[in-house]
């Protein structure tokens, strides 16, 4: 299924023609951003604080978010594959990001930057005016996300900031080939009736999905070489955004307790229960 | 942090909440479809199962290879039944009934088959009964009957050991108690459990990291093993390198006797020096002079820190010098020092699923597992990744990965504690299980290797941080030429070269008549006089570990 909707057309020549123009630099110049969250281990028990205003993360195993492990393996590969000259990782968040941006550094990433937002939560949209203001400065031909952070699954930045850029977007990409000469991207997304292709012209934002591909591990070596690797701290003031929560957090609860199963002797017990009590016979 | 725990994979997918470790809550962990669950329970599909609906699911599976390979154990199994061992009646069965209920004597043919068989479907019995009781009490009335009628029993725990010794020889009655399963006390204070024997290992540990402590021991069975079978066979583990033997952590044990004496030495001291230490006598007695009932454990607090690194070397001797430095350079930190040789690693490769290789693959000989538990994550990373940048320069590594999250971590591991699963698929295998001076580590290895040529598969791995090597041996069947071949001479070659023959996993039935090559005389002659005051009718566990005591005691 081939997809090239009229919105997205009128989006891209938007993105052309519009005052926020950034063209991509061809072939081996250009440069890829990606972004890169710092959250609660995927393996780790979510424990919601006592005051129900979040989850706890004091204490708690952080690691980077799946999804831009995956955002920033595509990254690197398309570098690897010659059509991107300089992977750059970005995290939005507090002072420890800088532990994340050292995996993304160790995995190839050539540069990072922290926007360093101190240590409340950053919602969304102010994410992605950070990188729209980093866009800016970066000029990257290409921009990466995960399709979503895995602690408050939002789903959002990607979308947003493509829409503060104006440019194309491949959401839930399976699949991405670049092709360096036409500067398109064409990027596969599993949809519910089978897979659906787009062909987005560059610049554009992607956003990962699970199958895209599996990250590489840090090696030796790459952690070696990204002890030289530097990471330039800004601040959203610096970038001229102010962080305005326009969201409001009013309460974080447990899903509800699974209740213990029990062991039935017979046939007939299972049979009675299963009327009774779950109602499903 | 939490690594191959898989208390935190499965904390990770949420729908699995482990709560208190209950035989329900146990069970709802483990009969989700999730396949990661699946393959981090290596021993699920061996479990004993008591009163689970699954339980007939795999007995068959038991039965089945049970047959086909019976009476291939490593020591002699055509053992002849001790005509002084009464036969079970109808009587002995009504009066277990009237002290256990009715659902916990279990003479269904089905579970019976799952609990008569090992791990390994190595070693196969007879047993016509199993016995679960539910408190120290219900434990003392069986043995005391058993006792009186010179039935000979046999305890049970996960049955994950490898050496035959947590299945009957014929008809042993077969006492497991996995219904024992309580947590009785934690002190948060000093971090020192209480709880019953039949308690799963993992649920345990579930249990301790919610509150701030971990186990301070670790292995692949935790899925399956009861800490009561834990300190039967004083299992080392992972975290052996760190926390020390179970000698140093048990506190204090209840243990029913063979007459049904409950001997109450559940002590949560630190410290005590009245008398001798007689808790000793049972860690690691393999169900030989009593059944461990409860257990005070001494748990460590569960630290957030946890780094781990998979790593390459080019020969033995640079994985030695490592060693030495990671001793050196991460002291206070390092909590594993895992080893395995390429051809452990072709061997999980090629037989587990969803295993991928962290390092290009077949292009080292040696791997190394180095893991720092500490409670700075920044710093102890910087540490070890100061170490191993240096050690890579020095050339002791080749080429190493780190863990970036605890999913990373887990997959290392997988590979590490996915050898014994593997190696059961090959068809037979052979365990040997050795203490060695380091630097004769790994020669039996490649002596072995040389001396069975194609016939077998030879793989080398284990706790090098403790100088256990476990030496497996594999071939399509068990095959008597083969073994021929493989024993004495490995015991041979080990009490030459003054180590011990069984490290942590036991004498069992296997290493039943090969206490000699480790211990004098004189001490096995001790050992009989202890068996015989405690166990006078020699009910316990019989034909294991010593098998001449009949011998020795008459
Ligand atoms: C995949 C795998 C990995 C393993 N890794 C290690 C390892 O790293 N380190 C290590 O040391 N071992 C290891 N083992 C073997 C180890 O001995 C067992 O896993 C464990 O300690 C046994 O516990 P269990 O409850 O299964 O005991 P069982 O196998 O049921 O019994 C073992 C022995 O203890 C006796 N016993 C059991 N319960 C009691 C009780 N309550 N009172 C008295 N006697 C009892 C039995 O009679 C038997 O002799 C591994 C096994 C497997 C299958």
């Amino acid at each position: 299924m081939r997809k090239r909707g009229r919105e997205e057309e009128r989006e891209r020549s938007e993105a052309k023609t519009g005052h926020q123009l950034v063209r991509a630099r061809s072939g081996s110049e250009m440069k890829v951003m990606v972004a890169v969250k710092r959250v609660v281990d995927y393996a780790v028990k979510i424990r919601v604080k006592p005051d129900k205003s979040g989850v706890e993360t004091s204490n708690v195993k952080m690691s980077m978010n799946p999804f831009c492990e995956i955002a920033l393996e595509e990254a690197l590969r398309i570098r690897e594959a010659g059509a991107a000259a300089e992977v750059v990782a970005v995290s939005v968040g507090p002072a420890q990001c800088v532990d994340t941006l050292r995996t993304a550094l160790a995995m190839g990433a050539d540069r990072a930057v922290h926007v360093d937002a101190g240590a409340a939560p950053v919602l969304p949209l102010s994410v992605a005016k950070i990188l729209k203001a980093l866009v800016q400065v970066e000029q990257p031909g290409l921009l990466i996300l995960g399709k979503q952070a895995i602690d408050d699954d939002c789903n959002q930045t990607g979308q947003m900031i493509a829409g503060l850029l104006r440019w194309p977007q491949g959401t839930f990409a399976s699949k991405v080939v670049l092709d360096k000469e036409k500067q398109v991207a064409t990027v596969e997304r599993e949809v519910d009736g089978g897979i659906e292709t787009l062909s987005l012209d560059l610049p554009a934002v992607i956003t990962t999905d699970l199958r895209l591909n599996q990250p590489r591990y840090a090696t030796l070596p790459n952690i070696m070489k990204a002890k030289s690797k530097v990471i330039k701290k800004v601040t959203p003031a610096e970038l001229n955004v102010e962080l305005k929560p326009d969201l409001e957090v009013v309460q974080v609860t447990e899903p509800p307790k699974r209740k213990a199963g029990v062991i039935v002797s017979s046939v007939d017990e299972l049979i009675h229960k299963l009327k009774n009590e779950a109602r499903i016979l | 942090m939490g690594r191959r725990r898989a208390s935190q994979l499965l904390a990770g997918y949420r729908q699995f909440l482990v709560g208190r470790p209950t035989p329900s809550s146990h069970e709802q962990s483990i009969s989700g479809s999730y396949w990661k669950l699946n393959t981090w329970r290596p021993c699920c599909m061996f479990r004993v199962s008591v009163g689970t609906p699954q339980a007939s699911n795999y007995l068959n599976l038991g039965k089945t290879y049970a047959i086909k390979q019976r009476s291939f154990g490593s020591a002699a199994t055509d053992i002849r039944r001790n005509p002084a061992f009464s036969k079970l009646n109808a009587d002995d069965i009504s009066y277990f009934r009237t002290i256990l209920g009715e659902r916990n004597v279990v003479e269904d043919e089905d579970r019976l088959s799952a609990a008569n068989v090992d791990w390994m479907r190595k070693y196969q019995g007879s047993s016509k009964l199993l016995l679960l009781p539910k408190s120290s009490q219900e434990v003392s009335k069986i043995l005391h009957h058993c006792n009186s009628r010179k039935l000979a029993v046999v305890p049970q725990g996960g049955n994950t050991g490898l050496v035959g010794g947590s299945v009957p020889v014929h008809d042993e009655v077969i006492i497991n108690l996995a219904l024992m399963d309580k947590i009785v006390s934690l002190d948060k204070i000093n971090g020192i459990l209480v709880c019953e024997g039949g308690c799963i290992l993992e649920n345990l540990s579930s249990f301790l990291e919610n509150e701030g402590f971990i186990m301070p021991l670790d292995l692949g069975a935790k899925g399956s093993c009861q800490i009561g079978g834990n300190i039967s066979t004083n299992a080392g583990g992972l975290r052996f390198v760190r926390y020390g033997s179970l000698h140093g952590t048990i506190l204090g044990l209840e243990v029913v006797l063979a007459n049904g004496t409950i001997l109450d030495m559940l002590g949560t001291l630190r410290k005590d020096n009245t008398g001798y230490d007689l808790k000793h006598l049972f860690i690691g007695s393999e169900g030989s002079l009593g059944i461990v009932t409860k257990v005070s454990i001494l748990t460590p607090p569960k630290l957030m820190s946890m780094n781990l690194a998979f790593l390459a070397c080019k020969d033995f001797t640079s994985c030695q010098k490592l060693l030495l430095e990671a001793k050196r350079a991460l002291g206070g930190v390092l909590s594993a020092f895992e080893f395995m040789d390429r051809h452990s690693m072709d061997l999980v490769l090629s037989h587990l699923d969803g295993v991928r290789s962290p390092l290009p693959s077949s292009l080292y000989n040696f791997y190394i597992l180095v893991e720092t538990t500490g409670s700075d994550e920044t710093y102890d990373k910087t540490k070890l990744e100061a170490f191993l940048l240096r050690s890579m320069e020095e050339g002791l590594i080749l080429d190493g990965v780190v863990a970036q999250d605890i999913n990373q971590s887990s997959s290392f591991w997988r590979i590490r504690e996915g050898i014994s699963e593997a190696s059961v698929k090959v068809g037979a295998v052979y365990k040997y299980d050795l203490s060695l001076p380091v630097d004769q580590f790994y020669g039996i290895v490649e002596e072995m290797r040389n001396r069975l040529g194609e016939a077998a598969k030879v793989v080398g791995y284990g706790h090098l941080g403790d100088g256990n090597l476990h030496l497996n041996i594999m071939t399509t069947r068990y095959d008597s030429d083969i073994l021929a071949q493989i024993e004495p001479y490995v015991y041979e070659w080990t009490s030459k070269h003054k180590g011990s023959i069984s490290a942590e996993h036991g004498l069992g039935l296997m290493k039943a008549n090969k206490i000699h090559y480790s211990k004098s005389p004189e001490t096995v002659q001790l050992m009989a006089d202890i068996k015989k005051l405690l166990d006078p009718n020699l009910i316990l566990n019989p034909y294991k570990k010593i098998l001449d005591l009949f011998a020795i005691c008459n």
